[in-house]
């Protein structure tokens, strides 16, 4: 079910990350994701995240889709110009995939290829109308596609804690413009910063999920501090995260995100969770968080 | 030395849109040689641009427009007539229209797109990159490559990646698109950001064939 439908109903929804592992083993990823099944309405598959070979999206949407699990396929610009762009959405939906998330992606020198060539042939904004073009029977050159167009919800993102912020979300409306029907976000730790973000996009009208990182230590939140962009985790949190000592460390992450959720629940349409190997905590953060 | 061609006027007009007082400015280097600049591109885009009703508040031809120093000594006896102009057409390569951004706050717009950068290229002395893309959009951008001052080479924006400022692939460079997005706030254009640019066309990148049998290219054979 194409994640659209879930909003139309009304419904507060939320999707997961998952990455495809370094080789071919899938067994545990589908294993983490069993408990999940009830909990989250989709589950993102990356793109070769931070630009470090893995698997692909596809195949792993596939085997999700095959495992009766919602994938939201990431397809970024990195590492492919618009013919392999545009057949891999069309293949994407001879797959039966119904979910796309078109990003810019990272650059290929953040990654364990840092050799590789920079494509970007197209930007996010750009695959976007791609996809949206394919969608209505047409490829990028004005060629009809034969048959029946595919059709996705295409999805984008933004991030809410960038500074400046007015040039986000400028780039948020050329989105909308060109095909997206929902976002999801940078990882969120400061409440109001988003409350407000989600104000300025009311007008928009278009759903936006809160992206939601477990923080595992406070050494990672001091590292995202310094290292992601627009991302900013309150030093009120770190001490909290600091003060509960290492053996009641994890219980306490968990707390504090299922908190966020529930902080967050009210600003926006959905959240989605970056758990980053912590996929078999997320059941009971949602429990925490009553969703 | 780098080659020029001239956009079509229209795609000309087109980026002065509602403006109607030029200052025109060109280069007598390479341009000079290409001759979108110099004395007979000065001429010719003088003619079109009265022919569609536009006034030219003045016009200047200058040696080398990539060096900023002359450019900014140069600009600043002729200010009056610049300060009356809504913006100011440059007839010179992709690397002498971010110099003159640099230098003076007010809109520029390119006549010509950047087709090689070959051999010997001019005075080009400092930071601003050309790529010779043969398309330049330094019109929609402020002055400012978003082909070179962003590690994506992308145009709709940036990406997301940007750090205190920075690229995330250097932690010592600007964000280009950041750069871009401050200046098109300070000369009154962010509307720009707004427009969808539409992916490049790399065809434009390889100088045509008539290009390649002209004496410019034999010359630097």
């Amino acid at each position: 079910m194409k994640l659209t439908e879930r909003f139309k109903e009304g419904k507060f929804v939320i999707t997961c990350e998952v990455g495809p592992p370094k080789g071919i083993e899938v067994q545990k990823l589908i294993d983490e994701l069993e408990p999940l099944r009830s909990r989250i309405d989709a589950f993102n598959v990356t793109d070769l995240q931070s630009s470090v070979l893995r698997a692909g999206s596809m195949a792993t949407c596939r085997l999700l889709k095959e495992k009766d699990f919602e994938p939201i396929m990431q397809l970024t610009c990195r590492d492919r110009n618009r013919l392999s762009l545009q057949s891999d959405v069309l293949s994407a939906a001879v797959l039966g995939i119904e979910n796309l998330l078109c990003l810019t992606g990272d650059h290929p020198q953040l990654g364990d290829h840092p050799e590789a060539m920079p494509v970007f042939d197209l930007d996010s904004v750009q695959l976007l109308s791609a996809a949206r073009g394919l969608m209505n029977g047409k490829d990028m050159a004005g060629n009809d596609l034969e048959g029946q167009p595919p059709q996705f919800a295409l999805g984008a993102t933004v991030n809410p804690g960038a500074d400046p912020l007015q040039p986000q979300i400028i780039k948020m409306e050329k989105k909308i413009e060109a095909g997206a029907r929902f976002f999801q976000t940078q990882a969120v730790y400061e409440v109001d910063k988003f409350a407000n973000f989600c104000e300025k996009v009311k007008h928009l009208n278009v759903p936006v999920m809160a992206g939601i990182v477990f923080l595992k230590s406070p050494g990672m939140a001091k590292f995202m501090n310094a290292n992601v962009a627009g991302v900013n985790v309150p030093d009120a949190i770190i001490d909290e995260l600091a003060g509960a000592g290492k053996e009641k460390r994890v219980e306490k992450s968990l707390e504090i995100s299922a908190r966020l959720i529930k902080e967050l629940k009210g600003s926006c349409q959905g959240i989605h969770i970056m758990a980053l190997g912590w996929e078999r905590h997320v059941a009971a953060v949602l429990e925490m968080a009553g969703l | 030395m780098l080659l020029t061609q001239n956009k079509p006027t229209e795609e000309v007009l087109e980026s002065l849109g509602e403006e109607k007082k030029i200052f025109l400015l060109a280069c007598n280097g390479c341009a000079e040689v290409c001759e979108t600049g110099g004395e007979k591109g000065l001429s010719e885009m003088k003619a079109e641009l009265k022919k569609a009703g536009k006034t030219i508040t003045g016009q200047l031809n200058v040696d080398f427009l990539c060096n900023k120093v002359l450019v900014a000594t140069r600009l600043n006896r002729e200010m009056d007539k610049i300060e009356a102009a809504d913006s100011i057409l440059v007839l010179t390569c992709g690397i002498g229209v971010q110099a003159v951004s640099k230098v003076i706050n007010k809109v520029v717009h390119p006549s010509a797109n950047t087709v090689s950068v070959g051999g010997l290229q001019g005075l080009w002395a400092s930071d601003e990159r050309c790529e010779a893309c043969g398309d330049c959009a330094l019109d929609y951008t402020g002055g400012i490559c978003p082909i070179t001052s962003c590690a994506k080479s992308l145009l709709n924006g940036a990406c997301g990646g940007t750090q205190d400022r920075k690229c995330e692939v250097d932690s010592e460079k600007d964000c280009g698109w950041l750069l871009i997005y401050e200046r098109l706030e300070k000369t009154g254009r962010l509307d720009n950001l707004k427009k969808f640019h539409k992916a490049r066309d790399h065809g434009k990148m390889f100088p045509s064939k008539e290009l390649r049998e002209t004496s410019f290219y034999d010359i630097e054979k």
